[in-house]
């Protein structure tokens, strides 16, 4: 297979320059595909499906009558970003959740930003991610937002934006684990020449980071990840996390309060519980405090957290900086906490509360994308340049009536990385999800999960609409004799056409 | 460990035993059929007898044939008990407590399953049947080495031992308890070829004739019940895997072997006790199949019991403090 009618037309492509020679930090890498014998890559493409399916990395889909069970998609290209973007990329993130998190506390507790007018108090007072029974509260080690996984895509002006911050639960570093591991053992021979920076540190740094939380009283805590149970859509990663990082896989079943601690439930009695890594949402935590349906949580869960006896990461609350009105903020939060210019800048938002905006939206709504301020996962969302006049015609309406509920930026036209279809390479539309962890100092994992939009033209990277994943090589620095950076920039602004479906 | 997980753990442990017993029984009995002289019924019947699912077998397929019985003990997905259904049963389990096993156990069980299930789908025929439930007998004893090569001696390993051993029992149980009353009823048969090589086919869906030639050489009713039910040292045997679950009931509880601590040890330590003390033709004569109705109820006993005490739901006491401890103190 090689890259000789590869077409990067229109698009910023993440391997291929507008001039057709890879970029410098991806040279190694496509010289190596291009030496194949011919069939080899599909050859190898087949036996990482296998792997993946005999490994039993799957997530679960409802409604789906091939079966609960499905493996996600993986392309064998990856995704290749140079040491010294990299590094400015590191910076951004840093900058940004270290702004979050001083957010996240001043909103429960003095709420400066609303007072001094940065983040207009109405915009908080309704996001459905503010918790009340938070205010106040003083999380262990002072930190609320401990594990992020941010989601950046690139724009054809070779420009990285920040598209969301997940600060929730986010998910997906299971399969950045995943897939390397899958790599290294189908392409061992380009590894060694392209110093990628590993990846697998990434359990021992979320272990340490949740042992760090752990009350002071405790020498040798014991930390847990509460998982909703086997089929929740992100089991597989649950059970991966805790197997990795070696801690019990609890279900709320497992946990119960009593005298003012957690205990699990062992076949040798109660066992104190110091620590929980809980991958359900606030809501289901604790029926007592939240949802009182929640047949998932711990009763009594929020009284022990609040009396500093049991730690939880992510802290309740923190979806108050996750809503995507709040989104459109973060350059200023981060100009108010840290004095400092964001280093990723956000995609351009359109807040449909604001009646200048909202006059724009409604007149541009065909070329915009419309999003559910409080909504993830691709839920709630209208495409304008995809949609059909009927859609078009219903958002306008869910907007005029709730205009604090919506934001809309405009369509991106998200960058590419060549893709194995068939018997040819073709470029498919990518993003990019780096994580970090938040403890003693601020991680960022190099590389992340790159997701891939499988269908030709699509621009929807969601596992339950046609995506896939592609390992994401973090090269080291240094690595080229070529300063990468600056070839890769100069060649991205190839005559951009608006051809396709652009995002 | 999580009493959940303790759970999940013995019965993952019991369907892969379940699942190779039962194609054992299935591949003995295909292999007897081909020495059957002509004439003689086709014994399919036995089968369900011995996986205890007569009944539903009868409600929903009537009479028994070769097909219709090898079908319902391998790939119908309503029988819980089929070779399909014990590894849909084994894998879940084992996917609910993927982080406690190894990886190497886990896609051992993931590739178990997925190829039954492709059996299923194309089921084997004629010379394919013998390979097919070979290669199930295989990976479950893949499984075991694994677990035994790739485990700690933790609680994970004795309670999936324990699980094991209880359904080994069990299972030898069944097959002693309804071969030994099919072989004795045509009395005119004792002595003859054909029953040679019945008794040789009972042995065998135990994989125990070689073992028990080496034990006691000539083929007897009453060396087959000594060595299926008493002896201590074939890993078969009734008393060597109810002997196997006691070590693994006291490691997990750290019990001494002469003493208890929770009504399970007491109860499969009494019955340790008595097949060591057994007699071979006192069993005989009281009759065998009363003695192992007897004993299929108190190792169900022991089951139940190791249900109550580590897995079922409880709430702390408040004051009882011995309960509540920090781990590792």
């Amino acid at each position: 297979m090689n890259f000789s009618g590869y077409d990067t037309t229109g698009f910023f492509d993440e391997l291929i320059a507008g001039n057709g020679r890879p970029h410098p930090a991806a040279r190694p890498l496509v010289q190596d595909i291009e030496r194949l014998p011919p069939g080899e890559l599909q050859l190898r493409q087949q036996a990482a499906e296998r792997a993946l399916i005999q490994a039993g990395i799957t997530f679960n889909v409802y409604n789906d009558n091939q079966g609960v069970e499905k493996t996600l998609p993986f392309d064998l290209i990856p995704r290749i970003i140079g040491g010294a973007e990299w590094a400015r990329i590191d910076r951004g993130l840093v900058q940004r959740i270290t702004a979050l998190n001083l957010f996240i506390n001043d909103l429960y507790h003095d709420q400066k930003i609303v007072k001094d007018g940065v983040v207009p108090r109405e915009i908080i007072a309704s996001s459905k991610g503010f918790r009340r029974e938070c205010l106040g509260w003083k999380p262990p080690r002072g930190i609320w937002c401990h594990i992020t996984g941010t989601d950046l895509v690139r724009h054809r002006d070779g420009q990285l934006y920040v598209l969301e911050d997940n600060l929730r639960c986010p998910s997906g570093v299971s399969y950045v684990l995943e897939n390397r591991s899958l790599m290294k053992k189908l392409f061992p021979e380009v590894f060694s020449a392209a110093r990628v920076r590993p990846v697998s540190q990434y359990p021992h740094k979320l272990r340490d980071l949740l042992e760090y939380l752990a009350p002071d009283s405790v020498t040798a805590p014991r930390v847990v990840l509460l998982t909703p149970g086997m089929y929740n859509s992100a089991y597989f990663e649950h059970s991966f996390l805790a197997q990795q990082m070696g801690i019990e896989l609890v279900e709320g079943g497992d946990l119960v309060v009593h005298d003012g601690y957690v205990w699990m439930r062992t076949t040798q009695g109660f066992e104190r519980v110091d620590v929980i890594y809980r991958r359900i949402d606030d809501d289901f935590l604790d029926p007592e405090t939240f949802r009182p349906d929640s047949l998932l949580g711990v009763p009594g869960l929020m009284k022990v957290y609040q009396a500093g006896n049991v730690a939880l990461a992510n802290a309740p609350g923190t979806g108050v900086a996750d809503d995507k009105v709040v989104y459109a903020y973060v350059p200023r939060i981060i100009k108010y906490y840290l004095g400092e210019e964001a280093l990723i800048p956000n995609v351009p938002t359109y807040l449909c509360s604001e009646e200048k905006d909202l006059a724009y939206v409604l007149d541009h709504l065909p070329e915009l994308v419309v999003k559910a301020a409080n909504e993830s996962g691709g839920y709630g969302m209208l495409v304008g340049p995809h949609a059909t006049a009927a859609a078009l015609a219903e958002f306008r309406e869910k907007i005029r009536a709730q205009p604090r509920n919506y934001i809309a930026q405009p369509t991106l036209s998200l960058s590419r990385v060549p893709t194995i279809c068939g018997d040819l390479l073709e470029g498919r539309h990518v993003d990019l999800r780096p994580y970090i962890l938040y403890g003693k100092d601020v991680f960022v994992l190099p590389g992340g999960l790159t997701r891939v939009a499988l269908r030709r033209g699509s621009l929807v990277v969601n596992s339950s609409q046609g995506g896939g994943s592609k390992d994401t090589w973090v090269l080291a620095r240094g690595n080229t004799p070529v300063d990468e950076e600056a070839e890769a920039l100069t060649t991205s602004g190839s005559a951009p056409r608006e051809e396709g479906s652009s995002c | 460990m999580l009493s959940r997980v303790a759970d999940s753990t013995c019965w993952m442990g019991r369907y892969v035993e379940r699942a190779e017993n039962v194609a054992r029984f299935v591949d003995v009995n295909l292999n007897l059929m081909l020495d059957s002289p002509s004439g003689l019924e086709q014994q399919w019947q036995p089968l369900i007898q011995t996986t205890g699912d007569d009944e539903s077998f009868a409600r929903r397929y009537g009479a028994a044939t070769r097909e219709n019985v090898i079908h319902f003990l391998t790939f119908d997905p309503e029988n819980p008990n089929s070779i399909l259904s014990c590894l849909r049963s084994a894998r879940e389990n084992a996917r609910s407590i993927r982080e406690i096993i190894s990886s190497e156990m886990w896609e051992q069980i993931n590739r178990f399953y997925l190829m039954v299930r492709e059996a299923a789908a194309n089921p084997p025929r004629d010379q394919g049947e013998h390979g097919f439930y070979t290669a199930v007998k295989e990976a479950s004893h893949l499984f075991e080495g694994l677990a035994e090569a790739t485990l700690m001696r933790n609680e994970a390993w004795h309670f999936l031992r324990l699980g094991r051993m209880l359904e080994r029992a069990d299972k030898t149980s069944r097959i002693l308890d309804v071969k030994y009353f099919i072989l004795l009823r045509s009395v005119a048969d004792v002595g003859t070829p054909f029953d040679d090589i019945q008794w040789a086919a009972v042995l065998r869906s135990a994989s125990a004739f070689e073992m028990y030639r080496k034990r006691h050489g000539r083929l007897s009713p009453e060396g087959v019940v000594q060595f299926l039910l008493l002896d201590p040292e074939f890993p078969r045997a009734i008393r060597f895997c109810l002997n196997s679950a006691r070590d693994s009931l006291h490691a997990i509880s750290a019990t001494p072997l002469d003493s208890f601590k929770h009504p399970p040890e007491r109860l499969l330590g009494q019955l340790c006790s008595d097949l060591a003390y057994a007699s071979v033709k006192e069993i005989v004569q009281h009759g065998l199949h009363e003695y192992l109705d007897d004993l299929q109820t108190r190792m169900n006993r022991v089951s139940q019991g190791v249900f109550d005490t580590f897995f079922a739901r409880r709430m702390p006491e408040s004051g009882k403090k011995s309960t509540l401890h920090r781990h590792g103190q």
